[in-house]
Order: structure tokens, then C-alpha cells, then sequence
């Protein structure tokens, strides 16, 4: 039996003033162990749970858990070194340089007043490495490809030194190399022992290196599970409203998902 | 990467450079003065007319410069955090234009011949009342604070409150129109001791917290979803900052009059030289900010003697091509 990392006991989430429920009814256990992938498609509620998941959102009903503890009552700063968070598109206004917003994920340890410690430097190096970005740690983060910033992101939720961390969205905007690379790198945390979620829209990545897939649609999770079993192509087409085939293949290693390219006349919108 | 030693290695060159514009300050005037007459002043030993200028004066005018100085720095550094804006200044949203409208409202009206604290009483409850107006204002536009509500509010009531000081100033008599103006365009003349601590005591106080805050502020420059990810209770953090970002501005203008370009300039500044992490940018911009704000009071009592220049047509004056000078060496 692996390890459990959140627990969501029928979660629905309503923003304030909208007309119905952003995440409706959702139940599930994110295993503590590997990767879980958060599909579905636009609107579906994939971030609103991410946001539940890491407590920025507090549920409108229901309980989210994280190792064992209710999340409502957790201090900020408490989650902050708990779970790293990578968000969607964010863009500092001011000039930083790469060691700068890698040692930002040292914040919730140090408080208003402590200054950082050799500790702190030493992790934040760490993170650094492992993301492979030690070498341009001096650069202005600005100057950096959209790739080279999102690993630079991603070690700032290692420099953070929880046991989780949690990615929106990570490879929008990226080439098919650097999307793969951060998948790689992704799995490698995985296997370091990191419970990784993430939310994405490259379906074929996922089924293929995802030990979890929860796919939502409207709010609600529809499926849930080994990306194989989740991923099929009766599943995939309603969901996404367009028809989709699931095609087997040996030289990937695994499932490809593959979008028609035309509606067939007669189906069902 | 910058060492400790290094950060404190500039800020005793900065402090140590405020003490030696702030002595030459206290030098010029109307009368010259040595640094021999000042020590003898500071420990009593002068002659009683020497003493009135050095401590009933100078120094008194001189530290409220420094302050005041050190005040919108730290306010317009905060607010360019806050808003996400680079263009952010003590200014933005309102204080100034509600801290005129208390001055002017006081001026025609007479009551400031009752007593010399009505004008900054006013013109610190205007500025307060322009930004709780503005508050209000982006509140009701959306439930949390959103800094382009704020941004919007702030223009439409600073809009407001210049509307009615023009309306005030149609009725005013000639006297209280000229002296009206002149306290719009910024001046440091008339500063007492009791200037002096008005003012230092929200500066200590706030700039201790804002301090603690400074990485917070940080935070909050790259996002309010990352900031909160890392730990950043964001809405709470928030009000704070901003109302005491809006204190210290409020403060500076009650004594002050408007004196504009230090808050925006001068985080700027520092931030082109020394980076932009809060932690050492709030140290640097107030110790900066008090230089500058010293040697252009300086420049406005001995430029054009025996006339005294508005000290915020100087700090644009001189501010604006320092910065232009600092924008073009980045960019080499």
C-alpha cells in the first residue's frame, strides 16, 4: 500500500459571485509516491483544485487533507514549506537574477528578520543543480530562455524543501524538447522521492510518464487512476467534445493520444 | 553574489555621506556658517544668535529633509512593489492631491492664522481620507484588492480632490492664493523640532515593519499566487503596506508640501544600482533618499538667495537628469 499524499473528500469549490460550482463533488487520494498528472480540458477546474491543493483556495465544501491534516488550518508560511508551487505565468516587474528567485524559496523558513544562512545558500545551490541551472545562477532572470525560467522556477519550489511540489501548467509556451526535458527532470524528482502534480495539456506525455491521471471535465473528476485506464479514447472524446483515438504504440513506449483531425458528421456535439 | 560585509560596506558609505551633506547644510544659508560655529552651537558654548539659526533652524530644517526624504523613498519603493508598477510613487494614489485639498481647504477658509499646526493637521487628514476614499472605492469595484482597481481609484479620486482645490483657490483672495500654491510646490521653510519628530516617528516605526515586510515585498513584485504559495498571508500583507506606505507619504506631505520625484526616483536608483531585493533596497533607498532630499534643500535656500526656490521644481530639476544618466549606464 503506498503512501498517501492529499486526500479530497467531496470538494466543491465555488468562486465568489459565479453561477455554479468551479470544482464539483471531487473525492480522491493523490499518492505520495511518483506523479500524478491533474487533465482535462480548458475550464475544467484543473488549477481551482491545484489552488485547493496547496490551501490558496479554501474549499466551499468538503475537506482537503494533506499528510493526514486538514489544510484549512495550516498556516501560510506552514504549506509554504510543505509543498513547492510552480504557478502559471508569472512575471516579476523588477529586474532578478536567477539566484535571487531560487533563493525566494527560502522565504517561508527564514521569517521576517532572519538573514540567510549557510544552510540556506547551500539548498539553494542544490536547487540550482538539480534543475541544471547552477551554471547561469548569476544571470539576470529576464535574459533567460522561456524553458531555462521554468527550471529556474521549478528550483525555487525545491529550494522550498517540502516534501511535494506542485506545477501549473509547466511546459505551456515550450518546444517539444524543453517540454520533454522538464518531463524528465519532473520524473527524476519523482524518483528522488518527491510527490510531483502537475497540470497539463500534453495528454500523450502524460499517459506515458504519469503514475496518476485525474481528469476532470465541468469540475467534476470523470476518471481517475493509472493513465492507461484513465486515457482511453471513449473517455478522452467525450470529455474534450472531439474525437480522439488512443493509439498504442511501441516505439513511444506507450499511448499516444491522438486528435481527429475532423468532426464526423452526425455525432453528437 | 553580494556578501554581507558588502552590504554593509554601503550602507556606512551612504550613511557617512549623509552626515557630511547633512553638516554642509547646515553650513549654507542666509548666513555663512564654520563647522566650528556649529559644534560650538550643538554644545551650547555659541553666542545666543549662532545657537537660534544651528539648533532653532538649521538642524531642524536639515533633519526634516533627511526625513522626509527617507519617508517617500521607502513609500514610493513600497507602492512600486504593491502595484506591480514601475511608474508608482508616494503620489499615486491620492495623498497628495487629498493632503492639498486639507492645506488649500484650511488656507481660504483662515483657519490656518489659528494656529501653524492646522495646515499640516489638514493636509495629513486629507491624505489619509483620499486614500481610505480610494480604498473604499476599489473595494467596491471588487472583493479583494486588486491593484488595477486601486490604480484607477486612485486617479479618479486625486482627479476629484484637484478639482476641488482649483474650485477652492477660484474664491480664495489674493494671499491665501499665493500661499496655497507655495505649499503645493513643496518647501522645508518653517520646520521646528515638533516637524521633525512628526515625522520620524511613523518613519522609525513603519520603516522597522516595512523592513520585516521586505520580503514579502518581494514576493508580491514577482505575484500575488507565488507570494502566497511561499508563505505570504497576501491580503493582510497587503493593507499593511499599504497604509503604511501611505503614512510615511502622508506624513512628509503634512510638513512638506508636495515634493515630487524623490518616491519615484530614487528606489529606482538603487535599484539600478544595487538590484532590487527589498532587504537592502528599503536601507538604500531611505539613506539615499535623505541625501538627496538634504542637498536639494540646500540648493533651494542658496541657488537663487535671497529667494528661495520651491524645493519640488529642484528635485525635478536635478532628479530627472541623475536618472536618465543612471538609465543609460544600465544600459551600456
Amino acid at each position: 500500500m503506498t503512501e498517501i499524499a492529499w486526500k479530497a473528500e467531496r470538494v466543491s469549490f465555488r468562486h465568489p459571485g459565479a453561477s455554479r460550482d468551479a470544482v464539483r463533488d471531487v473525492t480522491c487520494d493523490l499518492t505520495g509516491e511518483g506523479v500524478t498528472a491533474i487533465l482535462g480540458p480548458n475550464g475544467a477546474g484543473k488549477s481551482t483544485f491545484v489552488r485547493l491543493l496547496i490551501g490558496l483556495l479554501a474549499p466551499t465544501r468538503g475537506i482537503v487533507q494533506f499528510r493526514g491534516r486538514g489544510l484549512v488550518s495550516w498556516p501560510r508560511d506552514a504549506i509554504a514549506r510543505e509543498v513547492g508551487f510552480v504557478p502559471q505565468g508569472e512575471e516579476s516587474v523588477f529586474p532578478m537574477t536567477v539566484r535571487e528567485v531560487v533563493a525566494m524559496g527560502r522565504y517561508p523558513h527564514l521569517g521576517p528578520w532572519r538573514a540567510e544562512t549557510e544552510e540556506d545558500r547551500r539548498l539553494v545551490r542544490h536547487a540550482l543543480e538539480d534543475v541544471d541551472a547552477f551554471p547561469f545562477a548569476d544571470r539576470p532572470f529576464s535574459t533567460l530562455s522561456g524553458g531555462e525560467q521554468q527550471r529556474v522556477r521549478i528550483a525555487r519550489a525545491l529550494a522550498q524543501h517540502g516534501s511535494a511540489i506542485v506545477l501549473d501548467e509547466p511546459t505551456a509556451g515550450l518546444d517539444v524538447r524543453h517540454e520533454i526535458e522538464l518531463f524528465a527532470l519532473l520524473r527524476g524528482l519523482a524518483s528522488q522521492g518527491r510527490t510531483v502534480v502537475l497540470v497539463t495539456h500534453n495528454l500523450s506525455l502524460a499517459a506515458r510518464l504519469a503514475d496518476q491521471a485525474l481528469l476532470f471535465s465541468e469540475g467534476a473528476l470523470v476518471a481517475q487512476g493509472d493513465p492507461r485506464t484513465v486515457l482511453t479514447g471513449d473517455t478522452l472524446s467525450r470529455v474534450y467534445r472531439w474525437p480522439i483515438d488512443v493509439v498504442q504504440s511501441v516505439e513511444a513506449g506507450g499511448p499516444l493520444v491522438v486528435p481527429r483531425l475532423t468532426r464526423p458528421t452526425g455525432s453528437p456535439a | 553574489m553580494i556578501t554581507t560585509a558588502a552590504i554593509v560596506r554601503r550602507y556606512l558609505l551612504l550613511s557617512l555621506l549623509l552626515g557630511i551633506t547633512g553638516v554642509l547644510a547646515v553650513r549654507v544659508g542666509a548666513v555663512g556658517l564654520s563647522l566650528h560655529d556649529i559644534i560650538a552651537a550643538v554644545r551650547g558654548t555659541a553666542d545666543s544668535a549662532t545657537h537660534t539659526i544651528v539648533v532653532g533652524l538649521r538642524i531642524p530644517r536639515v533633519a526634516l529633509a533627511a526625513l522626509c526624504g527617507a519617508a517617500l523613498a521607502i513609500s514610493g519603493a513600497t507602492y512600486q512593489a504593491l502595484l506591480r508598477n514601475t511608474l508608482a510613487e508616494p503620489y499615486i494614489l491620492g495623498v497628495s492631491s487629498g493632503a492639498a485639498l486639507g492645506a488649500v481647504a484650511a488656507t481660504v477658509f483662515g483657519l490656518d492664522r489659528l494656529s501653524p499646526w492646522i495646515i499640516p493637521a489638514f493636509a495629513f487628514a486629507g491624505a489619509l481620507a483620499a486614500i481610505v476614499l480610494v480604498l473604499r472605492v476599489a473595494l467596491v469595484a471588487g472583493r479583494v484588492l486588486d491593484r488595477r482597481t486601486l490604480l484607477l481609484a486612485g486617479v479618479v479620486v486625486g482627479a476629484f480632490c484637484n478639482a476641488a482645490v482649483l474650485l477652492f483657490l477660484t474664491f480664495a483672495d489674493a494671499e491665501s492664493f499665493r500661499s496655497a500654491v507655495f505649499w503645493m510646490m513643496g518647501s522645508l521653510a518653517g520646520a521646528t523640532w515638533q516637524h521633525v519628530l512628526l515625522v520620524a516617528v511613523p518613519l522609525v516605526s513603519g520603516g522597522v515593519v516595512l523592513f520585516g515586510l521586505a520580503r514579502s515585498l518581494n514576493l508580491l513584485a514577482v505575484g500575488e499566487p507565488t507570494a502566497a504559495a511561499l508563505g505570504v498571508p497576501v491580503e493582510r500583507v497587503k493593507y499593511l503596506c499599504f497604509a503604511l506606505a501611505s503614512v510615511l507619504a502622508a506624513a512628509a506631505v503634512a510638513v512638506s508640501g508636495v515634493i515630487g520625484f524623490v518616491g519615484l526616483i530614487i528606489p529606482h536608483a538603487v535599484r539600478l544600482m544595487w538590484g532590487s531585493n527589498y532587504r537592502q533596497l528599503l536601507p538604500g533607498a531611505a539613506l539615499l533618499g535623505a541625501i538627496f532630499l538634504v542637498l536639494a534643500d540646500a540648493a533651494a535656500r542658496t541657488v537663487a538667495a535671497p529667494t528661495e526656490l520651491p524645493i519640488g521644481v529642484l528635485t525635478a530639476l536635478v532628479g530627472v537628469p541623475m536618472f536618465v544618466v543612471l538609465l543609460r549606464r544600465r544600459d551600456d
